[in-house]
């Protein structure tokens, strides 16, 4: 005899610990099931070496919803708020911005970032107010969805015309442009180009790069604040917040499948043969691992698994972790510029040329990078005197052409540390232990199809109303039951909280109206 | 400078099926079309003596064209009852099932038969091609699919003396084949599948063999029917009797959801009065969902049979109905033509619900010209429930013998 649980949650993620907490308050009796030996999914703090710990995959919160926060009284503890960012110059001539401040660049591009990051933190407070929604259903919707698409159309309205028109012409475009007509500063354009192509299968001058870096600014208006020991932090008080409501967490169970019961979910089974009875299942796992592996493509109708099939979810960006004897010695850094995030992308050229390999199966030679020292700000991450060094690399595609195999792992690592070498000549001394974490590796360890940070490539054909698919944007799955809570729903991947949220949301909403 | 690139002439001669050269000798007419990449006669003597080889004889029609897919593989039980609506758990092998197959919305992609050939081994039949379609549907499933249209001649050798004619073929136990099902026979020293199969609502069957027996099994069918009064037909003397018997062509009748651009332009099953192939008992199968919500919320079209009085052929005519003494427009006809073994002027048309229930009095607005003069009626027709044409003959078996 088995229990049954008004829901199972597949996934013990950051999405999938909201929606758990949230059901859990809402007095139901909930189980989360979770493959890792810890919670967290890819929003996780983890050892790399004895006293070094470090976030494992994302490392800087910019999107935690404050209404996930609120409802749950989360407590976070942050390390660094509003973090600076440092675009590295070959020449150590950096250029020091925060948020629409920027220092190091001439007085016209800093005029023009003001007014540039003035107009993208109004176009992305317009899509903000959706993050927090179901986006709603076009064609056979309810009342509702049509309110929310008129208030779209109004909230587009009441920018004013040449607002307006401006973000109609912005949202499709490609950041490459806009920053080369803006800007005069190469380090400038190349940082806000990487921003606009993090985590993406996307160079500058791929379409839809401006939704991409609307898509960074709407949590928080692109503020970067470091969570106090680590990403892993978060999720920790996630799961004890679903705990103290209620919920069960369980750890190292795999999921081997959903159960369908004459059409319908009706719970899950593991991988060692343990079910767990329920009529909502609830998946924080990506969309195609949700339906093609655990609900099987036979349960559910064939347009609809071949859209699932067909979404773009091939990652892109390695993580690169480092443990050090000591801060390496940057070329014209200060000390207290560890503390901020640093940049590899000299110019906006650079980020492209970086990108061009990746479209035929290859690394960059020249990766583009992300590089934080969590521990200049967070003791706790490594011993006194000590560091560590968290980094996004780009590009490394998923499916490289020769595949990742330990030769092009040790060759695509060499490359990594060769470009932070140009900036930081002494880093190798410094390195006690290191760690690459491919798109592969991400897939393998984090269980995400394609290892795609976002659960599936954030472009405007599988964005908002499309997200995962079209018909199917607000959680519930076309099979009774399922649900899917993850990065991969709307609206979309970073710790934020958001898809958790709406899909608790939908949920609840759902067994009220029955 | 001379230009170093050369175009080819691009092929552009039809194909040939492997009864061409048969038909070509026979031919008097020179009357052909294509279909689907196949030439195809309209007919090859006269089209009405032809359809009377349907009905009080036997026509011999090449349906090599249709489209043939073969599906095999483990999962291929569970990935043929998720294409259709019908419980394909329920046609054995050695018989086969009339199918509609819809996308998501409900909408019929096609219809077709499928025929299951041998233990996990099954072949689909149909007007349209399907390949994207299949394969997608094939997606996590251990499936193998394989388009056999050119690999497989098929002849419809239909009507009253079909039997008589199949026997004199000397295949035994033919006399036991009920309708729709199959058989296996030898045919010199090659595998013929026989099913009791057809379209023209008669006695009649669907004779199945590898291309390269084609003329010899030509050829036989031809001898065996000497005395039966077998002839070839076209398209034409067909396309008589499938309205006689109240079959739907795909493109005519309805179109193909995935080749429909307006909003409400595909059919349901329901919608085209294929309601009894839909199996709600089934947990799963393309477009349940939407069928299940469009019984609830009911259907827009419905497809009537009309008994038209007269005898000018509603040819794409408007269909009206009298309400509240005013004539409203409330659907059109799709097939027509004056009905000689019935002597009807017969129809398939589409309607709005709630208009064409059964009995139920339209308006068919005709057209026909007479001297270059356009003229118009407004005939008067009764939607009826039963096909036009329906012998007993079609399902006796053992069938009787001429």
């Amino acid at each position: 005899m088995t229990d049954r649980y008004d829901a199972v949650v597949i996934g013990a993620g950051h999405n999938g610990l909201v929606c758990a907490a949230l059901l859990a308050k809402a007095g139901k009796k909930v189980i989360v099931l979770e493959a890792a030996a810890d919670v967290g999914g890819a929003a996780r703090t983890r050892s790399i070496a004895e006293g070094y710990s470090v976030s494992a995959c994302a490392h800087l919160l910019y999107q935690l919803q404050p209404g996930v926060v609120r409802e749950l009284g989360l407590n976070v503890n942050l390390a660094a708020k509003k973090m600076g960012t440092v675009a590295l110059a070959l020449d150590s001539a950096h250029v020091r911005l925060n948020g629409g401040k920027v220092d190091g660049v001439s007085e016209a591009d800093a005029a023009n970032l003001r007014a540039f990051h003035r107009r993208m933190t109004r176009f992305a407070d317009l899509l903000h107010t959706y993050l927090n929604q179901p986006p709603p259903r076009l064609g056979g919707g309810t009342s509702r969805d049509w309110l929310t698409l008129a208030r779209l159309g109004l909230d587009l309205r009441r920018l004013g015309k040449t607002e307006m028109r401006e973000f109609l012409r912005l949202i499709g475009m490609n950041i490459y442009d806009e920053v080369d007509e803006r800007f005069e500063s190469p380090l400038l354009r190349g940082a806000i180009s990487l921003d606009a192509v993090l985590g993406t299968h996307l160079g500058p001058r791929s379409p839809n790069t401006i939704l991409t870096y609307l898509y960074r600014l709407c949590g928080n208006h692109g503020t970067l604040d470091l969570p106090a020991g680590g990403m892993g932090s978060i999720t920790e008080a996630l799961a004890n917040c679903a705990r103290n409501n209620g919920a069960i967490i369980r750890t190292g169970i795999p999921v081997k499948r959903i159960i369908v019961d004459n059409g319908r979910a009706a719970g899950v089974e593991t991988e060692s043969g343990e079910t767990f009875d329920s009529w909502t299942v609830v998946s924080n796992a990506d969309p195609k691992a949700t339906i093609l592996t655990l609900t099987g493509s036979r349960h559910v109708e064939t347009g609809f698994t071949r859209r699932i099939h067909n979404i773009r979810m091939r990652g892109n960006a390695a993580k690169l972790h480092l443990a050090l004897d000591g801060l390496p010695a940057f070329n014209g850094l200060e000390k207290k510029d560890f503390g901020d995030r640093l940049l590899i992308a000299p110019d906006a050229n650079y980020v492209e040329r970086a990108f061009n390999p990746a479209k035929y199966g290859e690394y960059s030679p020249q990766p583009v990078l992300e590089i934080t020292f969590p521990s200049f700000r967070d003791a706790t991450l490594a011993p006194t005197g000590k560091h560590v060094m968290s980094a996004i690399v780009q590009y490394a595609p998923y499916d490289l052409r020769d595949g990742w195999s330990d030769a092009a792992h040790e060759a695509f690592l060499d490359t990594t540390l060769a470009t932070i070498e140009q900036y930081a000549p002494d880093l190798r001394q410094r390195i006690i232990a290191s760690e690459l974490l491919t798109p592969k590796d991400i897939e393998r360890e984090f269980r995400i199809t394609g290892g795609h940070w976002h659960h599936g490539e954030l472009t405007l054909d599988q964005f908002l109303f499309v997200r995962p698919v079209g018909g199917f944007a607000q959680y519930a799955m076309p099979l009774d039951g399922l649900f899917l809570c993850g990065a991969g729903a709307h609206p979309g991947g970073g710790v934020s909280g958001a898809a958790g949220r709406n899909a608790a949301r939908a949920i609840l909403a759902r067994e009220k109206a029955a | 400078m001379e230009n170093p690139v050369t175009i080819d002439v691009v092929e552009q001669k039809r194909l040939r099926s492997p009864f061409h050269a048969r038909q070509v000798e026979l031919d008097q007419l020179n009357a052909w079309h294509d279909w689907k990449g196949y030439t195809s006669p309209d007919a090859l003597y006269d089209a009405d003596l032809e359809y009377f080889a349907i009905r009080n004889s036997t026509g011999v029609f090449d349906l090599t064209p249709m489209t043939k897919y073969r599906i095999t593989g483990k999962d291929v039980l569970d990935y043929v009852d998720r294409l259709v609506t019908r419980d394909m758990r329920k046609i054995k092998p050695g018989r086969v099932a009339y199918a509609v197959w819809c996308n998501d919305q409900g909408q019929v992609i096609d219809d077709g038969t499928i025929f299951h050939l041998r233990e996990g081994e099954y072949r689909l039949c149909s007007q349209e091609r399907h390949l994207a379609w299949l394969t997608a549907a094939a997606i996590g499933l251990d499936v193998d699919i394989r388009e056999e249209t050119a690999d497989i001649a098929s002849l419809a050798v239909q009507g009253p003396t079909s039997y008589s004619v199949l026997k004199n073929l000397q295949l035994d136990g033919i006399e036991e084949l009920k309708p729709f099902g199959l058989a296996h026979f030898d045919f010199q020293g090659s595998e013929l599948m026989v099913s009791r199969t057809g379209f023209t609502g008669d006695l009649g069957y669907e004779l199945w063999i590898e291309t390269a027996k084609a003329e010899a099994l030509w050829d036989a069918v031809f001898e065996a029917g000497k005395l039966h009064g077998i002839r070839a037909i076209g398209t034409e003397a067909l396309d008589l009797a499938r309205i006689e018997a109240g079959f739907l062509t795909a493109g005519v009748d309805f179109l193909p959801a995935e080749g429909t651009v307006r909003p409400g332009r595909s059919r349901s099953p329901c919608e085209l009065g294929l309601e009894w192939l839909v199996d709600f008992k089934k947990p799963n199968f393309n477009g349940r969902r939407a069928l299940a919500e469009e019984k609830r919320r009911g259907s827009t079209w419905r497809l009537v049979k009309l008994d038209i009085e007269g005898n000018k052929p509603a040819h794409h005519s408007y269909v009206y109905k009298t309400v509240n003494r005013r004539r409203k427009q409330v659907g059109f006809i799709t097939s027509a033509c004056w009905s000689p073994v019935c002597k009807k002027n017969i129809a398939i048309g589409t309607v709005n619900v709630p208009h064409g229930e059964t009995g139920d009095e339209l308006l068919v607005e005709i057209y026909y010209q007479r001297e270059m003069h356009w003229s118009r009626v407004m005939a008067r027709a009764t939607v009826v429930d039963k096909p036009f044409w329906d012998p007993t003959r079609r399902r006796a078996t053992p069938p009787a013998p001429f």
